[in-house]
C-alpha cells in the first residue's frame, strides 16, 4: 500500500447537495459500491473486531438504496419527507455507515474511528448517535418489527415516504421476524419493503444445516406478501425490483436478494468463518488488491 | 378508627377509613388513556389481545385509527411501539405484567430504552391479586426487571386516581416508562387533589417510631396498618406512597431513616430487586438504619382469591401490622 488508509479517506469530499441526487449511472454505481467494499475492509481491520462478510455482501444492496431507491437528505437527517431505513441485523453495520459516510451523513475519515471508545460509530448501532441511524439494533429479529412500526404511522397518516428494512436470513430463526410479517400483512403495509440478505450463512454454519428456512418465498407469499427475488448483486435488478415494490400499494414486499458473503474478496468469499473475523494486516492488501486497483472514491473523480 | 395523624396535605377521602368505593387501578390507565387520545393526536396505543382487561379498549373504541392490535406477541408489541413512537408519537402498551416487561424484556432492552423513544407499558394484573390465575400469571419481578434498564422511569400507582395521574405524568416524560397496576378492585382513597409528582414520595401519615414506604395495593393496607398499630400497640408509624420506584426519592428515605431508625418496605413483589431493594440502596449508601423488607420472599405463589391471597401473603393490613410489630423489636 502507497497510502494509509487515513488518507485515502480524506481525498474524499462529502457529496454536496440538499436533497440526495441519485445517481443513474449504472458504473458510477459499482464504483460507489466498490469503495463501500473497500471502506468496509478497513474500518474492521483498524477496528480489529467485527463482520466482514455479510458487510461487504451487502455492498451492492445499500449502493443501490443510499444512492438511487431513496428519498433522503444527508444535510438534514431528520427531514420528516425521508424515506427510512432501519437495519435489522445490526452487526453489518460497518457498510451502513460506509454508505453513510459516502452519502456525506459526516466525514469519511471518521470511519476508521469505528468500535473505538468515543466513536460515534458504535459496535452496532445505535440511534441517536450518529446522523442517519434511524435504530438501535444489535439483538436479532427487533429491527423488523421497528420497521413495521414506523410503516404503520406512514401508512395511517397517509405519508409519501416508505420504510426500507434490511434484515438476514439467519435472524428468521428468531420468532419476532415471523411476527412481524403477520401484522404487516394484516395492517396491508404497501409502504414497507423488506430486504433479505440471503447469504445462506450464520455464525454455526450454512442456514440450511443450522435451521432450515426454506422455501422462504413461498412462506411469505403464504403470509400475503408480495415477493420478489434478485441477485443481490446485480445492482440494476436491485433497482428495478425496488422500482417493482414502490408500485405494490396493498402489501407489503419482500425482496430477497441472493447475495455472496465476501463478494469480490476472492479469500472471503462464501466462507463461514468470515462472518465475524476481521482481516488482519496482510488479508486487508489481499483484500484491497482482489477488489483492483480503482482505490480512488468516487467523489475523487 | 381515629385518622389523627393523616397527612390533610394528601386531601385523601374523608374518613379514609371509608372510602367511597372500590375500583381497580387499571381502570385510572384506562380513563387516562382517553384523556390523553383527547388532548393530543400523537398519542397512540397498542394491546396484545388483552385490550378489555388492560382497558385500552376504550381508547380503541374512540380512536380506532391510532390503536394497533397485535395479537398474543408481546416481543412484536414492543418492536412496533418503539417504530411508531420514533415517528414523533407516544406510545402507550398495554398486556399483564408477565408478559410485558417479561416476555418481551429484550425488546423492552434494546428497542425501547436503548433508542430511548417514548414508549410507556402498562403492565396490568401485577402481584398475587390476580388471584385464582396462579404464579404464572402474578408478575413478582416486573419492578426488577425494569428498573435496571437505562433510559426507564418506575411507577407503582396506590389506587385507580393515582394511576389515572401517573398514566398522564408520563405522556410527557419524552422517555420510556413501566408502570404496574393490579386487576383487583381497591379502595379509591387518593383523590383528584391528592398530590403526584413522578419520583417524589408522598407522606401519608405522621409517625416517629417506624416509616412504613409501600407502593400499590400495599399503601392502603399500610395506612390501615399504621392506625392498628398506633391504637392497639402503640407503635408510631410514618405511611411513605413510594410511587415511583425509579427515580427513587432517595431524599425522602434518607429523611425517615434518620428521623426513625427503623424503615420497612411493602410491596407485592419478590423483595429482592423491588422496591425493598431500591430502598435498601439508598439507606445503606446514605443513612443507614435498621430495615425490614416485607413481600414475596424467593418463592413462587398459589391459587387463590386475590384478598385470601394477601391475606395469607401477609399483604394486608392485619400481615403488616403484624409484621411491623414482629420486627420492630429488634430494633435495637
Amino acid at each position: 500500500m502507497t497510502e494509509t488508509p487515513k488518507q485515502a479517506l480524506l481525498d474524499a469530499e462529502p457529496t454536496a447537495g440538499r436533497r440526495m441526487q441519485k445517481v443513474a449511472d449504472i458504473k458510477k454505481l459499482y464504483l460507489i459500491s466498490n469503495s463501500i467494499r473497500q471502506n468496509v475492509i478497513r474500518m474492521l481491520h483498524k477496528a480489529k473486531s467485527g463482520h466482514p462478510a455479510g458487510a461487504i455482501g451487502l455492498a451492492d444492496i445499500f449502493t443501490a438504496l443510499y444512492f438511487n431507491v431513496m428519498n433522503h437528505d444527508p444535510k438534514d437527517p431528520e427531514w420528516q419527507g425521508r424515506d427510512r431505513l432501519v437495519l435489522s441485523n445490526g452487526h453489518v453495520c460497518p457498510v451502513l455507515y460506509a454508505a453513510l459516510a459516502e452519502t456525506g451523513y459526516f466525514p469519511k475519515e471518521e470511519l476508521m474511528t469505528l468500535r473505538q471508545l468515543g466513536s460515534r460509530l458504535q459496535g452496532h448501532p445505535h440511534r441517536g448517535a450518529l446522523p442517519g441511524v434511524e435504530n438501535s439494533s444489535g439483538p436479532l429479529g427487533q429491527g423488523l418489527s421497528v420497521a413495521v412500526g414506523m410503516a404503520l404511522v406512514g401508512k395511517r397518516e397517509r405519508k409519501n415516504w416508505k420504510v426500507y428494512c434490511v434484515c438476514s436470513d439467519g435472524e428468521h430463526d428468531e420468532g419476532q421476524a415471523w411476527e412481524a410479517a403477520l401484522l404487516a400483512s394484516k395492517y396491508k403495509l404497501g409502504n414497507l419493503v423488506m430486504i433479505m440478505d440471503r447469504n445462506n450463512i450464520q455464525i454455526d454454519g450454512f442456514t440450511e444445516e443450522v435451521m432450515p428456512l426454506e422455501p422462504l418465498g413461498e412462506k411469505y407469499r403464504a403470509f400475503g406478501w408480495h415477493v420478489i427475488e434478485v441477485d443481490g448483486h446485480n445492482i440494476e435488478r436491485i433497482i428495478s425490483a425496488c422500482e417493482e415494490a414502490k408500485k405494490v400499494i396493498d402489501r407489503p414486499v419482500m425482496i430477497i436478494a441472493h447475495t455472496i458473503p465476501g463478494k469480490d474478496v476472492s479469500f472471503m468469499d462464501f466462507i463461514v468463518e468470515w462472518h465475524g473475523k476481521p482481516p488482519g494486516d496482510g488479508e486487508m492488501d489481499r483484500a484491497l488488491d482482489s477488489l483492483g486497483t480503482e482505490r480512488k472514491f468516487y467523489g475523487d473523480e | 378508627m381515629m385518622a389523627g395523624k393523616i397527612n390533610p396535605e394528601m386531601w385523601f377521602a374523608d374518613p379514609i377509613t371509608a372510602p367511597p368505593s372500590k375500583k381497580p387501578s387499571r381502570d385510572g390507565f384506562g380513563k387516562a388513556l382517553v384523556e390523553l387520545g383527547e388532548q393530543d393526536p400523537n398519542v397512540w396505543a397498542m394491546s396484545a389481545d388483552v385490550s378489555e382487561s388492560t382497558r385500552t379498549h376504550w381508547f380503541a373504541e374512540k380512536f380506532p385509527e391510532r390503536f394497533v392490535q397485535v395479537g398474543v406477541a408481546e416481543q412484536n408489541m414492543a418492536g412496533i411501539a418503539s417504530g411508531i413512537a420514533s415517528c414523533g408519537k407516544t406510545v402507550f402498551i398495554s398486556a399483564y405484567g408477565v408478559f410485558s416487561p417479561g416476555r418481551n424484556w429484550d425488546q423492552v432492552r434494546v428497542s425501547i430504552c436503548y433508542n430511548d423513544v417514548p414508549v410507556h407499558l402498562h403492565g396490568s394484573h401485577t402481584g398475587v391479586t390476580v388471584g385464582p390465575d396462579g404464579a404464572s400469571h402474578q408478575a413478582l419481578e416486573d419492578i426488577a426487571i425494569t428498573r435496571v434498564l437505562p433510559n426507564m422511569t418506575v411507577l407503582a400507582p396506590a389506587d385507580m386516581e393515582e394511576a389515572r395521574k401517573a398514566t398522564l405524568a408520563v405522556a410527557k416524560l419524552g422517555h420510556p416508562s413501566y408502570m404496574r397496576t393490579a386487576r383487583e378492585k381497591l379502595p379509591m382513597f387518593t383523590t383528584a387533589s391528592t398530590p403526584f409528582k413522578i419520583g417524589k414520595a408522598n407522606l401519608c401519615r405522621e409517625g416517629d417510631d417506624a416509616a412504613i414506604f409501600a407502593c400499590g395495593p400495599q399503601v392502603y393496607e399500610s395506612i390501615m396498618a399504621a392506625e392498628k398499630l398506633e391504637h392497639e400497640g402503640g407503635i408510631s408509624c410514618a405511611v411513605i406512597n413510594c410511587h415511583t420506584i425509579k427515580p427513587i426519592d432517595a431524599e425522602a428515605i434518607a429523611y425517615w431513616a434518620k428521623k426513625t431508625g427503623f424503615i420497612v418496605t411493602v410491596e407485592d413483589h419478590q423483595i429482592d430487586g423491588g422496591l425493598g431493594s431500591a430502598v435498601a440502596e439508598v439507606i445503606a449508601e446514605r443513612q443507614p438504619c435498621i430495615l425490614r423488607r416485607h413481600g414475596i420472599r424467593n418463592h413462587f405463589c398459589q391459587s387463590g382469591e386475590p384478598l385470601e391471597l394477601m391475606k395469607h401473603y401477609g399483604l394486608d393490613s392485619e400481615g403488616i401490622a403484624k409484621f411491623v410489630s414482629d420486627n420492630i423489636g429488634k430494633k435495637r
